[in-house]
């Protein structure tokens, strides 16, 4: 039975390394400045991880083979140069794929998370609540208007708790329900959560990012390829979260403007 | 303390009467036992929640028979809405990890077997013990009242996070008293654990007998020493964060919940909590617990493997110190959980190395194992098909961690199936492999009687391809962006891998259904089986020097002293090619 378990683990080790190789399921395709340093970094570990895997059940499966039903009385043999062997090769070999993953694989987080947008990248902020997302633009004053808590109102459509009457800043904002961009622009998403925790995150543009009611956080990017993508909320939201979802447009800057016009009258 | 009064201060007088012997016993093997039907009764729950939830996400529209008598408003009939999907979600997360992995591997076999392993009639604490089960009990009781309620089980998940889990019924349904429930239910099985674990730590440390040196308990006895004392400091953690979670739900307390959240149209009367630190107090506690569940496992595949091999591992104490250090790296990493989370975007590094790390020892392990099985005499039985399955699986899980220890990796994969994927395989299956491996190996201690070994390795050839058919895929649906905890896959480009959830589907619905052939197999030889002798693997630790079934005080009153090791195989002993611990015969000195 040894031997049929060798079998068995090199079929495994096979079928389960096949849909990789034949990128049966690829990465979908990447709209961000920063995402190749990402898949870059994915694939590495995925060569590393594939040899672990592979090696280890191989490995496994040839001793098997090996060592199991041999004839009673068989003489015991121990590996090699025994425990030490191994244990250096552990810290040399891992050690040095962990140095390598874990320092050269910080650049893409530093890429994200460690530089501030510029000046001029275009500031949208966005509201996630149960279970839908809301974007809101500062309008012509480039100004946005404060937000009241108290005054949010899902009927009127008062999804941010604006204050126009009162407030001059927020009489031009626009709220969308879907993230219109302009391509090759830099945006930074002004984030907060209305009720409970949730998260964006587009697949294409290799971005997630909770939303963590009480805090304003930040998110930088810059979109290439015009299209329509899906932003989905990540964090268990309640009863609607496989629900929660809304767009990512990526505009020609013409485009853009026109869509900012027909917004603002 | 002296080990006289160490010795005495345990000793009880044999049980009487039908309470007494099976209900609220003293005893530590009845105890373990206990520990083992309750994790038995939660992982047949558990694991029939997860057929209906894989059920739901392919056939989202399918009239399960009998559904509707479970929850009349969760699945009217027969047909499951989107929220009980998400309480069916929390409930299977809660009972499999709390009452099936913490339980079976550490506490079931852990009470049984770790005082006979090291010579002691029974646990420092007996009434400590009984108290550490029967709290377990009124925690898992408190649990599934969630499932008779009118509102059902909560939604938030296993990981109950706030401030959905926190604000109440304003988060939607079973939000209210199901999530009240839950966080009860925790607190308690907290103060069990925490009970348990300082229980098996006094034990360990002072109720040795004569010649038991530390560096001679076998592997598992050393598994369970170092998952109690990681189990002490993670549920005392996770203990006072339950309690103020369910004073945010009850007291109008605002631990998690920041000022200005308006749900349910309701401005909540709450203001200067964060939700953050439920999330650093949770994870303070729930990535420890990863290896709470997978040491016992680790201890219990070491103890096997020595005796299906007939030889040591390479070296026993670099075992013993790569499970320390994986011990004492598993408080360091639980920021990893909350790279994505808005915490300060430095920490993420700070975390991802020491998670990086835990590779190290853990790579070590693996090939301790594996080289010792270079020119070993493997004996295949159902025990050691298990206990090697093991080695396979947790190499499956483990390298799948090496993705999302990086933070980089994980903005992308965070959240998804291959999330899901990785902690299924190197968590549960690989755990539940020790606790099978177990279930084989100590059957005929436990019983007096051996189990069927046919259907032991059908058992096993069903549940270790299965498991790769069903938790493989969840990994390759992560990399395309696959996200978890959804009840339907509504957007377009899942439709092409819908046939793959199908697949996982009736993956899980085969190797599930394997599982009563174990079942079958426990229940028919328990009585039917064939008497087992004292000694049926020719092993050499302490459990195989007493009677099968062992008595009431272990050694008959005996004390035994021992004198060697237990990883004695290979040699020439008067019995065959072992000696056993408490055995005088000189042996060779070994490397170990």
């Amino acid at each position: 039975m040894g031997k049929f378990f060798a079998v068995v683990l090199v079929i495994i080790a096979v079928a389960s390394a096949y849909p990789i190789v034949m990128h049966q399921f690829p990465l979908p395709q990447d709209i961000s400045t920063h995402g190749h340093l990402i898949d870059d970094q994915l694939n590495e570990t995925m060569v590393e991880a594939g040899i672990s895997f592979v090696g280890a059940q191989l490995v496994l499966a040839f001793f098997l083979w090996s060592f199991t039903g041999r004839k009673p009385g068989s003489a015991l043999k121990n590996f090699p140069g025994g425990a030490r062997v191994l244990v250096i090769f552990a810290f040399v070999i891992v050690g040095l794929e962990v140095l390598a993953l874990g320092v050269m694989g910080q650049k893409a987080w530093a890429n994200v998370y460690f530089s501030a947008p510029s000046a001029d990248a275009l500031q949208v902020q966005v509201q996630a609540e149960q279970f839908a997302f809301y974007f809101r633009y500062p309008g012509p004053d480039g100004k946005f208007g404060q937000i009241h808590p108290e005054k949010i109102d899902e009927g009127s459509q008062n999804y941010f708790g604006l204050d126009p009457e009162n407030d001059v800043p927020a009489r031009d904002d626009i709220v969308s329900g879907e993230l219109v961009v302009p391509v090759n622009r830099e945006v930074h998403l002004m984030m907060h959560g209305k009720d409970v925790g949730h998260s964006f995150y587009v697949r294409e543009l290799r971005l997630q990012q909770d939303f963590v009611p009480g805090l304003d956080l930040s998110l930088h990017f810059t979109a290439t390829k015009i299209g329509k993508y899906e932003i989905v909320c990540t964090q268990l939201c309640g009863l609607g979260h496989y629900n929660m979802k809304a767009y990512l447009n990526v505009m020609s800057q013409g485009d853009y403007d026109n869509w900012l016009k027909q917004q603002s009258q | 303390m002296s080990e006289t009064s160490a010795q005495q201060a345990h000793v009880h007088a044999p049980p009487e009467g039908f309470i007494r012997k099976h209900v609220f016993s003293l005893d530590h093997k009845v105890i373990g036992k206990q520990y083992y039907a309750l994790a038995l009764v939660s992982v047949v729950t558990g694991m029939f929640l997860s057929w209906l939830m894989r059920i739901h996400l392919v056939w989202p529209n399918a009239k399960i028979p009998g559904l509707e008598l479970l929850s009349k408003v969760g699945a009217p009939g027969g047909v499951m809405t989107p929220e009980y999907y998400l309480s069916l979600l929390t409930m299977h997360g809660t009972l499999m990890v709390f009452f099936v992995l913490t339980n079976a591997p550490f506490a079931a076999f852990g009470n049984y077997f770790l005082p006979i392993q090291i010579g002691a009639e029974d646990m420092a604490f007996p009434r400590f013990n009984m108290m550490s089960f029967w709290t377990t009990f009124a925690a898992w009781v408190v649990l599934m009242l969630a499932f008779v309620i009118p509102d059902g089980p909560p939604i938030a998940g296993w990981t109950e996070y706030a401030p959905l889990s926190a604000i109440g019924k304003d988060a939607g349904p079973g939000m209210a008293w199901g999530a009240s429930l839950w966080g009860i239910s925790i607190a308690i099985f907290c103060i069990a654990s925490l009970l348990g674990s300082l229980n098996f730590i006094a034990t360990t440390l002072d109720l040795r007998a004569k010649g038991m040196t530390l560096m001679r308990m076998p592997l598992c006895t050393w598994a369970w020493f170092i998952t109690s004392c990681i189990s002490l400091l993670a549920f005392a953690v996770l203990l006072p964060a339950c309690i103020l979670l369910i004073l945010d739900r009850h007291a109008g307390t605002s631990f998690y919940i920041p000022a200005g959240l308006v749900a349910s149209d309701r401005l909540q009367p709450h203001s200067g909590g964060s939700p953050l630190l439920w999330q650093h107090l949770f994870w303070f506690f729930g990535h420890p617990e990863v290896y709470i569940a997978i040491l016992p496992s680790m201890g219990i595949v070491s103890h096997i493997l020595i005796n299906s091999m007939r030889k040591p591992l390479l070296s026993a104490k670099v075992v013993i110190y790569s499970m320390m250090s994986i011990g004492f790296l598993s408080y360091m990493v639980w920021g990893h959980h909350m790279f994505v989370s808005g915490m300060n975007p430095m920490s993420a590094l700070a975390f991802s190395f020491p998670t990086l790390t835990i590779t190290i020892p853990a790579t070590i392990l693996t090939l301790i194992w594996l080289g010792s099985l270079y020119g070993a005499n493997i004996q295949i039985n159902s025990a050691s098909l298990f206990a090697l399955g093991f080695i396979s699986m947790f190499v499956a899980g483990g390298v799948s961690g090496f993705f999302l220890a990086q933070p980089s990796i994980d903005i992308y994969l965070h959240a998804t199936y291959f999330v899901v994927g990785h902690f299924h395989m190197v968590m549960g299956v690989a755990s539940l492999f020790g606790v099978f491996a177990g279930t084989y190996f100590w059957f005929p201690k436990m019983t007096g009687r051996m189990m069927n070994e046919g259907l032991g390795k059908l058992h096993f050839w069903i549940t270790f391809i299965g498991t790769y058919c069903i938790f493989m895929p969840f990994h390759y649906l992560g990399l395309i962006g696959n996200v978890r905890r959804y009840q339907s896959f509504v957007d377009d480009y899942m439709t092409p891998y819908l046939g793959v959830h199908k697949f996982m589907t009736i993956a899980a619905l085969i190797t599930g259904a394997g599982q009563l052939i174990f079942l079958f197999n426990l229940i028919y030889s328990r009585f039917k089986g064939q008497p087992a002798p004292e000694n049926p693997w020719n092993a050499t630790s302490l459990e195989w020097s007493i009677p099968s079934p062992p008595p009431w005080n272990n050694f008959g009153g005996k004390h035994p002293i021992v004198y060697h090791d237990p990883f004695q195989y290979g040699v020439k002993g008067s019995k065959g090619d072992f000696v056993m611990q408490d055995s005088p015969e000189q042996v060779p000195a070994s490397g170990n």
